[in-house]
């Protein structure tokens, strides 16, 4: 566990090329008599191996965007591209937002569903799946149902599913937001842990600056509706990282409230947008 | 503990002794000709009854009649209605069309349409099981595809996201996802069932409870008529608890409760 730490991104950046690139994206819904832009004109570049946290307000179109990144949602126009170095994995795997394990299967089950629909060898799905749940601490419950489980153990069931995919990017979509504190802060802290093994190129979303800057190497802060790049900012913490450790760093601080002071206007404005709509 | 213990001993006296009762004071009051023995023949004599069908091979015959046209009308009626009510579930379009078809149809009593059935099928062994095939059809399809549709989103974009392909996402999340109200839908399936396979067999059949029940009263024999309702009685009840073990056999991922 005790590798040299290794340089920021923003210096790698130079020499590897580009993993994920999202082009000019443009998301907009029509209702009946609106159009609600959610995305306007996105541009990004994401270097191989980079831990790339995108955070701003709610309703931010955070989520759009990460949607249209897995395939699961399609642009108004633009276009992102995901470089596929080994056309036999997967283009991305997604650790959705609260509970998406499936209640019918079994943790193991559930952790081996992207390699199973793939039609992995057994052994391999063995292997793999094993390795995960050691990873998350999830061995002792691999018979388990999910209704059996607390949330965090549901979310790291979740992550372990991803990781076992073996895809080219990870996706992560406010994984612990609906957890309390402390799992969130532990389940950061394995995520972390589990990264570091694989260094695969993650595109994760949060709301949470907290959390943003203690995950990343990058940031991209977006703007409330419609959904702009703010600021793109470089987290200079070496790595690994320890959460808490981390956290007690006065250039932590520092950092977290300079992206907070740019925020906070956002914030302010969405709430203000979402007054005059008279939305909920 | 201890009070919960007793209290749940307490419940099963009472349900074992509330029906025992009950055949006590009928008994009873037949004695003391305060009821009809023509129409209310007394626990004791229907037992008698009973013994005696049971020991002429009459009662199993029969009984067992029914037992095979309920096993072929439930699959015969229950297999498709899930197949239909998952793809309906899933796909809009065929949603779309068939509803309609399913609304307008389901209201209809099956046992109005028994002459249409005998018309097509005659009156053998096939008009009895498209009869009950009719009954589990339709509460085994609405079941399955409400249980399709109350699947959250998000279990399909975790298929999309993980690469299921079409047979994929039907096996592995709409299907299990629908399991519960499946099983619903076929509880109240087989209840149906039940009930038109003994309406079905009181017109041209030659076996079957329904028949057995409809020739007593031809021959004014109430207490075989008795004993008729007595084991659809019980196999409602028996199969109840069938199906409740066969539920939890196929959700282990229900919380008990």
């Amino acid at each position: 566990m005790q590798s040299p730490p290794t340089p920021g991104p923003s210096i790698r950046e130079g020499a590897l090329s580009a993993k994920i690139v999202v082009r000019d994206l443009y998301k907009e819904f029509r209702t009946r008599n609106d159009t609600f832009v959610a995305i306007d004109h996105i541009s990004l570049a994401i270097a191989q191996g980079t831990f790339f946290t995108i955070v701003g307000p709610s309703g931010c179109g955070k989520t759009t965007l990460l949607r249209i990144v897995a395939g699961l949602d399609t642009p108004t126009s633009g276009e992102v591209r995901i470089v596929q170095e080994d056309p036999s994995k997967p283009g991305n795997s997604m650790v959705f937002q609260g509970d998406s394990i499936f209640p019918w299967m079994t943790v193991w089950d559930n952790a081996a569903y992207g390699l199973r629909m793939r039609n992995r060898p057994q052994r391999e799905i063995a292997e793999v799946v094993g390795h995960y749940l050691d990873r998350t601490g999830l061995t002792r419950f691999a018979a388990a149902y999910p209704h059996q489980l607390s949330g965090g153990m549901k979310q790291r069931a979740s992550i372990a599913r991803a990781f076992a995919n073996d895809p080219e990017i990870l996706l992560m979509d406010e994984p612990f937001s609906a957890l309390d504190e402390q799992n969130r802060t532990l389940l950061q802290d394995e995520l972390l842990r589990i990264w570091d093994e694989t260094k695969k190129t993650v595109l994760f979303i949060t709301h949470s600056v907290d959390e943003a800057v203690t995950l990343g190497d990058r940031i991209m802060v977006m703007t409330a509706q419609p959904g702009r790049e703010k600021a793109l900012i470089d987290v200079p913490f070496e790595r690994p990282r320890h959460v808490l450790e981390l956290r007690a760093r006065p250039e932590y601080g520092e950092l977290v409230y300079s992206i907070w002071s740019q925020l906070r206007d956002e914030v302010r404005q969405g709430r203000l947008q979402d007054e005059a709509m008279g939305s909920k | 503990m201890r009070t919960a213990f007793s209290a749940a001993m307490r419940d099963r006296v009472i349900n074992l002794a509330s029906p025992l009762l009950l055949l006590l004071l009928w008994e009873g009051a037949v004695r003391l000709g305060a009821v009809d023995a023509r129409f209310f023949p007394p626990p004791s004599r229907i037992f008698v009854t009973l013994v005696a069908l049971v020991e002429s091979g009459v009662l199993w015959a029969n009984t067992w009649a029914s037992l095979q046209r309920l096993f072929w009308g439930s699959l015969i009626g229950g297999v498709p209605a899930l197949l239909l009510g998952v793809v309906m579930g899933i796909y809009r379009p065929i949603r779309a069309a068939l509803d309609p078809l399913v609304a307008a149809t389901y209201p209809v009593p099956k046992s109005a349409i028994l002459p249409l059935i005998l018309l097509i099928f005659g009156l053998g062994e096939a008009s009895k099981i498209a009869m009950v095939a009719i009954g589990v059809f339709y509460p085994v399809l609405i079941n399955t595809v409400a249980g399709v549709l109350q699947i959250n989103r998000i279990y399909l974009d975790v298929g999309k996201n993980f690469g299921a392909g079409r047979w994929r996402v039907l096996s592995t999340i709409a299907l299990p996802g629908a399991l519960p109200l499946i099983m619903t839908g076929v509880k109240l399936g087989v209840g149906m069932g039940l009930i038109l396979i003994s309406i079905a067999e009181m017109i041209g059949a030659k076996s079957g409870l329904g028949y057995m029940i409809w020739n007593a009263w031809e021959i004014l024999s109430v207490e075989t008529m008795y004993v008729g309702l007595l084991v659809i009685a019980v196999l409602g009840y028996a199969f109840t608890l069938l199906l409740n073990e066969l539920e939890r056999w196929v959700i282990p991922w229900k919380a008990e409760h």
